[in-house]
């Protein structure tokens, strides 16, 4: 094992292409009169193809990490390239564009919508996108077959397994073809088996060449990935390659 | 590499391009459908909102259609003089018999004619009432002794036969010419043409079949408790020349009490008086008011211009339709209220959806537009059903009531864009508040 932290480069002499750069991000939360640092100068690079875990204990930052990447949140101070753009400062409006044309998030509680089936979930994000009603059906179906459920693209989340679900999640994160596909926790609602079989899903996405970021509390899972960021209190502790 | 700043205007265009906006309609309709019973209660409102405007609106325009068709019938060139019992009280109390003198005298219409050149007609009428009678079939009917161009003049129709003419007129014939509430109650199952029917000791002929006027023309607008007379007896009406029921019953009518008799002295009881031009009417009753106030001690008479009446009937269709439309506002606004608390204990529920919805990529007005279109599919299912049962209720209120309603072409109208646009009114709030909600917190809602 090859311990190597990050330094924070600015020469822009990178090798491979960053994807996602976090510079100097700071976030605050006021809780009542008190000011909250969740996150405090924090630097991160991720690259094209990566697959990173985040780890910490609870309240170290991580979902707020997760959440400024994903652009759901904006930093109270630093900046956030996402490709080559910085997007710490756009509008509401513009960070949805973003979320819903270059994101894919995977959520622990899956979050599909209930009344919706299998296939029209994963057809949400392209039906933001605008994408035509047949063209975006069929990829759906697509994306479904891919991860196993062709065969219920026609059922509703309550009768789904949770692993089913959560396959539904990730082909539909993958329904717009993001740049980074963000996971919060995966596999946290799943037994062993099924758990295994998501992380089997996300090595072939690895190997694929998506960059995924997950944020995970299970070392086990933690080591299938590439590179383990662990944080506390709003700090990078340590950023391992594996 | 990546579009920086997505036109504000091109994804507007986007949300409201009519493919997307039916698969979000069709996406609300499911939504709603998932709960079936709240939604339809939700509606309820709506549609009783909707269909109490219509019928309302029916009933208000069937009423007041009618009151203005009577007075109408009336002839709006017409001035109708009538003979008016003076009050009670200016009785002779003491008598416990008497006679009273009162009401329009064929001087009276001399001098009118004398005074106004312009008048065209003038229609004198005596009406006595007596029982009427086919063999053992009796009728409390009106005798209506009057002149031969009566009809034309009062715009009445006749349904068989023919009135009476200047010979019959002439010749004080029996001849008679019975309403078809009286034909119907005398003679209920062959034609009343050419039998005979009895008042008092004289037979009459039945030449003709009228239909029966409106009441107004003989209660007037306020003549209708003073004069007692009830509503089936002014329609059932046998009309005769006027020289032959002056002739017949003679000036003096007796009615008996018990222990006493009072007697009337009436030359004529109503007398119409038809100008040339419309124009003149008001102009024309001015005067012959002024002539009569001359002529009369006491008021014992009423002067009644149907085209005053016609403009009165207007007003009170004003109002009335203004008192509807605050009720029907009420009442809408009531159904709103009802829609924009479903639609936030909704917006409540799923407010997971909608940080779901917000994470993958959903603008803030990509998710007004979804509460939006629910609320307005809610409001515009019960506009639609509203509609419906509201052009129903007046077409049985019209079969079980007798009531001529009229549903006019935009009422419905009307009341359906309103329950539209109650639904964009009241569903913009809960809308708001779906959109304004913080991904992150709204996706971490249980």
């Amino acid at each position: 094992m090859q311990n190597r932290v990050e330094t924070q480069r600015e020469d822009g002499g990178m090798a491979s292409e960053s994807i996602a750069r976090l510079e100097q991000v700071t976030k605050t939360y006021r809780m009542g009169p008190v000011l909250v640092e969740a996150l405090s100068c924090v630097n991160l690079d991720f690259k094209a193809g990566e697959y990173v875990s985040i780890m910490g204990p609870s309240g170290c930052g991580k979902s707020t990490l997760l959440n400024l990447l994903g652009c759901l949140d904006r930093p109270t101070s630093g900046a956030y390239f996402l490709g080559t753009e910085d997007v710490s400062h756009l509008s509401d409006d513009d960070l949805s564009e973003i979320r819903g044309s270059r994101l894919g998030f995977i959520f622990q509680s899956y979050n599909l919508v209930q009344q919706l089936t299998v296939v029209e979930n994963i057809e949400v994000p392209l039906y933001y996108q605008g994408v035509r009603a047949d063209l975006s059906r069929q990829r759906a179906s697509e994306l479904a077959a891919r991860v196993g459920l062709g065969d219920r693209l026609d059922h509703k989340p309550f009768e789904l397994s949770g692993g089913q679900q959560q396959r539904v999640g990730i082909a539909r994160a993958l329904a717009n073809d993001p740049l980074v596909i963000l996971a919060d926790e995966p596999t946290g609602n799943l037994d062993s088996r099924s758990g295994a079989e998501i992380l089997h899903l996300f090595d072939e996405l690895h190997g694929q060449g998506k960059t995924l970021i997950m944020v995970t509390h299970d070392d086990d899972v933690a080591r299938r990935s590439q590179r383990v960021i662990r944080l506390r209190d709003g700090r990078v502790e340590s950023d391992v390659y594996n | 590499m990546f579009t920086t700043k997505p036109h504000a205007k091109h994804a507007l265009r986007k949300a409201f391009a009519p493919v997307r906006l039916w698969r979000t309609v069709r996406l609300g309709v499911r939504s709603l459908w998932l709960h079936r019973l709240r939604s339809l209660l939700t509606l309820l409102g709506m549609v009783f909102g909707v269909c109490s405007v219509i019928a309302m609106l029916a009933v208000g325009e069937g009423v007041s259609h009618e009151a203005q068709e009577q007075i109408r019938r009336l002839g709006s060139s017409n001035i109708i003089l009538r003979s008016l019992k003076p009050d009670e009280d200016k009785r002779p109390s003491t008598q416990r018999s008497y006679v009273i003198e009162y009401g329009l005298s064929y001087a009276d219409l001399k001098a009118i004619r004398e005074i106004l050149p312009n008048v065209r007609l003038v229609v004198p009428a005596r009406i006595i009432r007596s029982y009427v009678f086919n063999a053992t079939r009796r009728i409390d009917g009106e005798v209506f002794g009057t002149v031969p161009w009566y009809p034309e003049m009062r715009n009445v129709r006749m349904v068989a036969g023919r009135f009476f003419g200047d010979e019959e007129m002439e010749t004080k014939k029996n001849v008679c010419i019975v309403s078809t509430v009286a034909a119907e109650t005398l003679f209920p199952i062959d034609s009343p043409l050419g039998r005979n029917v009895r008042v008092g000791s004289d037979y009459y002929k039945v030449i003709g079949v009228i239909e029966p006027e409106s009441s107004r023309v003989n209660s007037g607008a306020n003549a209708d408790a003073s004069s007692g007379r009830s509503e089936g007896s002014t329609l059932s009406r046998v009309y005769i020349p006027l020289v032959a029921a002056k002739e017949r019953f003679g000036e003096v009518l007796v009615k008996r009490r018990s222990g006493s008799f009072e007697a009337e002295r009436v030359e004529l009881h109503e007398a119409t008086v038809q100008v040339a031009q419309q124009d003149q009417v008001e102009e024309t009753a001015a005067i012959i008011a002024d002539v009569m106030n001359d002529r009369h001690k006491k008021k014992d008479y009423e002067i009644v211009v149907p085209l005053e009446l016609l403009r009165a009937a207007e007003r009170t269709k004003q109002m009335f339709n203004l008192v509807l439309g605050a009720i029907a506002a009420i009442s809408l606004i009531v159904g709103g209220i009802g829609i924009m608390n479903i639609m936030l204990a909704s917006v409540t529920e799923r407010t997971r959806e909608i940080g779901i919805r917000r994470a993958l990529g959903a603008k803030r007005r990509d998710i007004i537009i979804q509460f939006l279109i629910e609320t307005v599919i809610l409001s515009g299912a019960g506009g639609v059903i509203g509609v419906a049962i509201g052009i129903a209720i007046p077409y049985f209120i019209t079969l079980f009531a007798h009531v001529m309603t009229i549903v006019t072409f935009w009422a419905p109208m009307v009341a359906f864009s309103i329950s539209g646009l109650v639904g964009i009114v009241f569903g913009i709030y809960p809308a708001m508040r779906a959109a304004d909600m913080d991904p992150v917190e709204a996706l971490r809602h249980e």
